[in-house]
């Protein structure tokens, strides 16, 4: 994957967490992925369909993390894994996918819109639409870590 | 001035980002909002109550944003009801899509109060001019 598409998922994931979910997300070095198991309780996944590229996004949080990010968004205590907070992750994984399909616009890659998959519970597998390699940036926030993965096949 | 009685539809499909912006308006001061959860429910809201404004995502299943903002401005009844879209979607060529579809006002996600609350200005008060 080149490396070049990173970034805008990067800056998107910041963007939306800090204005919506009143956390300050602070990435840490990338690394590639090996196998399927997710880091987090929750993930939001999504689709990536182009002329230039496909592949598929995934954010997956600690439960700690996410609990926080949801509780701020809707300004109440939330903690139920199964309701509230997977609507939450969906959205939040459409922001993060949007904003950074915006992005990639400006350098030349245009991608369709899709609707997101939530799954939750410890060690769940997360499967990307392209057997390609998975880049993992792990953030850190004060309530607790979550990652970004992203698989893109390019024909560039 | 914004109009604090305009009865206010908000459609996404979402529960979270219904919930958010039903928050940010009940703290405005509006009063009179309901919820619809795609484009098809929220044709059916239209048809059964008078709005004054329509919030909505572009991004949903069974009927879209886009389809739901064409349909409305097709519709003697329901043409002039202003319609804000709220949505992830800020590719150049959506936003440029939407003006040409007859969209009064877009708002990129994420965002917060203070640009929402703007924009309902700006709204009401292109509608009093």
């Amino acid at each position: 994957m080149n490396v070049e598409f990173i970034n805008p998922f990067i800056n998107a994931t910041v963007n939306v967490l800090s204005t919506m979910g009143g956390v300050s997300p602070r990435p840490q070095k990338p690394h590639l992925k090996n196998g399927s198991r997710s880091y987090g309780e929750v993930t939001g996944i999504i689709g990536l369909a182009g002329k230039e590229a496909k592949g598929s996004f995934a954010v997956s949080f600690s439960k700690s993390c996410i609990v926080k990010v949801v509780s701020n968004m809707l300004g109440e205590e939330v903690e139920d894994l199964e309701g509230d907070i997977m609507d939450a992750v969906g959205e939040i994984t459409n922001m993060i996918s949007g904003g950074a399909r915006a992005e990639l616009e400006n350098k030349g890659y245009s991608f369709e819109m899709a609707i997101p998959s939530i799954i939750s519970g410890k060690d769940h597998k997360i499967v990307h639409i392209t057997d390609f390699p998975i880049i993992v940036v792990p953030f850190e926030t004060d309530h607790g870590p979550f990652v970004v993965e992203a698989c893109l096949k390019t024909g560039k | 001035m914004p109009d604090l009685n305009a009865r206010i539809l908000v459609v996404d499909d979402f529960s979270t980002m219904r919930r958010i912006v039903k928050g940010i308006l009940k703290r405005l001061g509006y009063r009179e909002i309901d919820e619809a959860e795609d484009g098809q429910m929220a044709l059916k809201r239209l048809k059964e109550t008078r709005y004054q404004l329509i919030i909505c995502d572009w991004n949903m299943p069974v009927m879209t944003g886009l389809d739901l903002l064409k349909a409305v401005r097709s519709d003697e009844e329901l043409k002039g009801i202003p319609f804000l879209m709220v949505t992830a979607e800020a590719k150049k060529e959506n936003i440029l899509e939407a003006i040409q579809a007859g969209v009064s006002n877009y708002i990129v996600k994420p965002f917060t109060e203070e640009v929402l609350s703007k924009k309902l200005e700006d709204i009401f008060k292109s509608r009093a001019a």
